[in-house]
């Protein structure tokens, strides 16, 4: 009996100790596809994951995923059951004051889609008197606080797959979003059917500049720098252009 | 506990807040209205009328509000716009908002709940004030109309007060077809501020502040209508 709970006391300390040699990467339980979203059997692909791994490879580290809720990750953060934050997350001052980032490892260009009737463009001009989709709380909600709101009207939308089925069925005009989701919902055969891209709108650096970074926790500064180098190094060695390519026709850097 | 975001958030707060009071005003008042003819229907001779009736309560009963609310609203919403000239019509600014589907799913539900109890209640008015009633010579439009219905409503006021507040934790569900309700506003303070329960603490406030006002009035109209048991 002696023997037996030593052995456990062992086991439990070793798994520990594994524990603790792994880094834990906190993605989105909420498909945002191309960046993550899970496949028929539910393993996470997409290309955030492939950046993942590539990033830990040069760590040489064993990464893991959990899944988590997009409004429980800085909490999940703080609380330590995740190290990053690598779910598309817009590096911004409000962000900042809770958690540090990583430098950028893609920029989120903002964009519109809306139905196919030839108009194009994404300006004041076009969008008066309209009413654009958008997910609560994104840079681009924050972007149309800034420039749209005296023209055209906001909705607000807990995540952007319900915008875009609002759209296909004429209740908002525009769903306004980063470029990666948009441009894989029209590939889908309801975005085939409905909507056209419509155009990027003007860039605001202070808004939509920063980019998107993975998030750790303030002070844990040795991960944040051994994270830049990997994410400096992937870039370096034509890794990231070469799996990039799977999912976009431009450098999404 | 920050709770400095008030002042910035106070128009979405109150504009909130609103939109829950209008949803459950909007609900409760027509859902009653349906409520009494559901009733009517159940207790009544016609058999047609007892069994539509019957289904309808089943039915709005037997299923989540929510999935109500996505039926109406991804379902039959998703269809509209299909129909010829509608589109165009005056109907359609009334008809692609999430609130006009959001009031119609609580009004459906609440009518359900509603006609099941005054149901009951109009089973509880005592035979024989129905028969003094015929007695002198009413006819059953006016003993529904003067003795039944009211008599039936007075019993099951008690009841009514609890569904009331039912309905109102009902409403936050509102927000998933895109209704910026109360709960709406704090889940986008939420998400704004990346303040968890500050939000949820307020809005906490409110509900139940708002619940204590509605069984405090319905207090006051039970006390009102003198009942003898």
């Amino acid at each position: 009996m002696k023997h037996l709970g030593k052995a456990l006391a062992i086991t439990l300390f070793m798994m520990a100790a594994d524990a603790h040699a792994e880094i834990r990467f906190g993605i989105v339980n909420e498909a945002y596809p191309p960046y993550t979203t899970k496949d028929a059997s539910g393993k996470a692909i997409g290309w955030e994951i492939d950046l993942m791994d590539a990033v830990c490879e040069e760590l040489n580290e064993k990464c893991t995923i959990v899944d988590v809720a997009w409004d429980g990750l800085i909490p999940a953060l703080e609380s330590k059951k995740i190290d990053v934050i690598w779910s598309s997350m817009s590096i911004t001052d409000e962000r900042k004051k809770r958690i540090d980032f990583t430098d950028k490892y893609y920029s989120a260009l903002a964009g519109m889609i809306g139905p196919k009737d030839g108009a194009m463009g994404v300006t004041a001009k076009e969008l008066k008197d309209k009413t654009v989709g958008i997910a609560v709380s994104t840079t681009q909600s924050a972007y149309f606080k800034e420039h749209f709101a005296d023209v055209a009207s906001e909705k607000s939308y807990a995540t952007v797959d319900e915008s875009f089925q609002d759209l296909a069925s004429g209740r908002i005009d525009y769903v306004f979003a980063d470029t990666g989701p948009l441009k894989e919902f029209l590939k889908t055969d309801l975005g085939q059917g409905c909507c056209e891209y419509k155009g990027n709108v003007e860039p605001d650096d202070a808004i939509l500049g920063a980019g998107v970074g993975g998030g750790v926790r303030k002070g844990d500064d040795e991960l944040r720098e051994r994270l830049n180098a990997a994410i400096k190094a992937v870039r370096a060695s034509g890794e990231y252009a070469e799996f990039s390519k799977k999912f976009f026709d431009y450098d999404p850097y | 506990m920050d709770f400095s975001w008030i002042f910035s958030y106070r128009d979405l707060l109150i504009q909130g807040a609103f939109l829950t009071c209008l949803l459950l005003a909007i609900s409760v008042t027509c859902g009653f209205v349906l409520a009494v003819f559901l009733a009517i229907a159940q207790v009544g001779r016609n058999p047609g009328a007892r069994w539509l009736s019957k289904g309808y309560c089943t039915f709005f009963r037997g299923t989540p509000l929510l999935i109500q609310l996505w039926l109406l609203y991804y379902g039959l919403g998703t269809y509209l716009p299909y129909v010829p000239g509608l589109r165009t019509s005056f109907l359609w600014p009334l008809l692609r908002e999430g609130l006009f589907f959001a009031a119609l799913a609580l009004t459906l539900n609440f009518a359900a709940y509603q006609g099941e109890i005054l149901r009951g209640a109009m089973l509880a008015v005592p035979r024989g004030e129905l028969e003094a009633a015929r007695a002198v010579g009413m006819s059953q439009a006016k003993i529904l109309r003067r003795i039944w219905l009211p008599r039936a409503i007075r019993i099951g006021l008690p009841t009514f007060a609890g569904e009331v507040v039912l309905q109102l934790k009902a409403t936050p569900i509102v927000f998933s077809v895109t209704v910026m309700d109360l709960y709406g506003a704090a889940y986008k303070i939420r998400q704004d501020t990346l303040l968890v329960y500050e939000p949820l603490l307020l809005v906490t406030l409110f509900y139940v502040g708002l619940t204590f006002f509605i069984t405090q009035a319905f207090q006051k109209l039970e006390n009102a209508v003198p009942t003898r048991r």
